[in-house]
């Protein structure tokens, strides 16, 4: 089944077509790539599946429901997380109070009620645990490390359990450990029914760790796969390559 | 230490509610009720201001608004004098409040500078007004309140008192605020906003919500005001400097904490009183206040209340680490590789810069 479907999505900023009739599908329960050469509009599908920008033409369903243009808030809140390439945490929070902002607040009651004593609480901690900082819950979160931000970015979206996660490159600028430990993760929720869609350069990551990979080029899809099939294919070389 | 920090308030609260008793000279409790309005509109506007990081310039217009609520309520319902009037407090408030819904909601429509430069435009368009709605204000000859009836070494005690439950319910309010999760979702709007709409923070609403709060409590303090000096005019009650004023004691005491505003008001207001009492009205004591306003900003850039918080976490800090060094030769061994083997992956990867926190 799909969960997400892009249906000939196009998107423009000004005279620059980032998107041109895209459409692409997640399957439900599986680990989905999304690669593609620099501009070739992966992050601009990544805005406009979440909220971020509105669609020119097109549309986006999630779960057989019409999601096109609606506001990030409403996105997340009917179970698309994301996290973003250059990671945007908030720097000026600790990292436990980092991972209470996306826990749900679904009435004025729980709007007011203290965050520090919520039920999330043991669950934020369970998340950290799972990445690995939990020993840093009450630092700032500016002063975290590169790697450290991603992990976080990545935990506290998992706070309000969202059904698909949309990762823009989860390896971009870690170290080897890192990249690694942030795999196994990803594949330890994907057992656990989360689908993932994962933007990313690093090849060997995208290879082992996907289940089927998608190819954009110039605003559209131009190929879609298992990893071996992707990796062969002619036209992928050339987009790549060839520019 | 918890018991320690709930005794040193009660100590403190203690001390604000006999200070009038302890210092009843008339000049230094109406210094005293001047910095307590000060103290509690800073408070106020940090709900807004200090939480989501939109600086407003424009509170005065709530303030002019509660007072002028207050003068011409008691005119048109012939409020007798005494403390009827102080009855009329939250509905001050409450017009202020009602005024700062669609101000808010289109001055919220935009960031940063451009933010600021609205609710000053906002300012000016009430200060106007003021002047020039004559039937409703009395244009620029101002309008006359009630006289209290108590007088004498007394007079000050009422509203210092008064002025003390307000900003003992503004700092309740902002703490309030500061511990739920919809003050975590101002706070995550103020250091990413669009990431907290992302994280399904309601953004617009939280940010109206803490407006209109804010605007309520400045509201009520210029009703309170106007009672207190018993005669308003439009550049008395609509004063950009009233602006300036709350703003500049937010940011030395701390912006976005409880205690800031406070200890910044604590600081300024009665430093002004005195600059002016010193030199009179002749324009001097701005220079002087002025340069220790540089002087604050220099040393203490991010306000009073953070620098000393960090200060002292760093100087436990640097405690602790001597502590270990004695101790860690004992302690030293086997333990050690252990826990290097049970770290998880994450921590010895990277590395964390103990100092640094």
């Amino acid at each position: 089944m799909n969960i997400l479907e892009v249906q000939n999505v196009s998107k423009a900023f000004g005279g620059i077509q980032a998107l041109n009739t895209c459409s692409l599908t997640v399957e439900q329960g599986k680990i989905t790539g999304l690669i593609g050469p620099n501009g070739s509009g992966k992050t601009t599908l990544f805005n406009v599946i979440t909220g971020y920008e509105r669609v020119d033409s097109g549309e986006v369903q999630f779960n057989g429901r019409r999601i096109t243009n609606s506001s990030p808030d409403k996105v997340f809140a009917m179970g698309i997380g994301r996290t973003f390439q250059l990671t945007r945490i908030f720097p000026r929070l600790t990292v436990l109070e980092n991972m209470h902002v996306a826990a749900q607040r679904h009435n004025l009651k729980g709007l007011l009620s203290r965050w520090s004593s919520s039920h999330e609480q043991r669950r934020a901690i369970e998340l950290l645990d799972f990445v690995g900082i939990t020993r840093l819950k009450d630092v700032p979160a500016a002063n975290l490390s590169y790697g450290q931000k991603k992990l976080l970015e990545f935990a506290f979206i998992l706070i309000a359990e969202p059904e698909v996660i949309l990762l823009d490159e989860p390896a971009g600028g870690v170290n080897p450990t890192m990249i690694n430990h942030i795999g196994a993760r990803i594949r330890e929720l994907n057992q656990q029914g989360v689908t993932f869609l994962v933007v990313e350069h690093n090849m060997e990551f995208v290879m082992k760790l996907c289940d089927t990979v998608n190819v954009m080029h110039r605003g559209t899809k131009i190929a879609e796969g298992p990893p071996e099939a992707v990796r062969e294919n002619p036209d992928v070389l050339d987009a790549y390559l060839g520019g | 230490m918890r018991i320690v920090k709930i005794a040193g308030l009660l100590i403190l609260l203690a001390f604000a509610i006999a200070f009038p008793l302890l210092f009843p000279n008339p000049a230094i409790t109406t210094v005293a009720v001047f910095t307590l309005m000060f103290a509690a509109a800073a408070t106020a506007w940090n709900i807004f201001s200090g939480y989501t990081g939109y600086i407003a310039l424009g509170h005065a217009a709530f303030f002019g608004t509660g007072a002028y609520v207050m003068a011409i309520l008691c005119q048109d319902w012939h409020i007798p004098a005494g403390y009827a009037p102080f009855s009329l407090l939250p509905l001050g408030g409450l017009v202020a409040a009602i005024f700062a819904v669609p101000l808010g909601i289109i001055a919220l429509r935009t960031r940063r500078h451009t933010f600021i430069v609205i609710t000053i435009a906002f300012f000016f368009i009430f200060q106007l007004l003021a002047y020039n709605l004559r039937g409703l204000t009395n244009g620029s000859a101002g309008l006359s309140l009630p006289i209290p009836t108590w007088s004498g070494d007394f007079y000050n005690e009422p509203f210092y008192y008064i002025t003390l439950a307000i900003l003992l319910l503004a700092l309740a309010v902002s703490w309030w605020v500061r511990n739920s999760k919809y003050g975590l979702g101002l706070l995550a709007i103020r250091d990413d906003e669009d990431r907290a709409l992302g994280l399904g923070v309601k953004t617009g609403p939280s940010k109206l919500a803490a407006f209109v709060i804010s605007a309520f409590f400045v509201g009520m303090l210029g009703a309170l005001n106007a009672y207190f000096v018993e005669a308003i005019f439009p550049p008395f009650v609509f004063d950009p400097l009233y602006d300036v004023a709350i703003a500049l004691m937010t940011f030395m005491g701390g912006l976005g904490t409880l205690a800031g505003p406070i200890i910044g008001a604590l600081i300024l207001e009665p430093t002004q009183q005195y600059f002016t009492l010193i030199y009179g009205e002749n324009g001097w004591y701005l220079v002087i206040y002025g340069a220790l306003f540089i002087v604050i900003i220099l040393l203490l850039p991010r306000g009073i209340v953070p620098t000393i918080s960090e200060r002292w976490a760093r100087w436990r800090a640097s405690r602790s680490n001597m502590t270990e060094q004695v101790i860690v030769p004992v302690a030293n061994g086997s333990s050690t590789g252990d826990n290097q083997a049970v770290r998880p992956l994450a921590e010895t990867s990277e590395g964390v810069k103990e100092g640094n926190l």
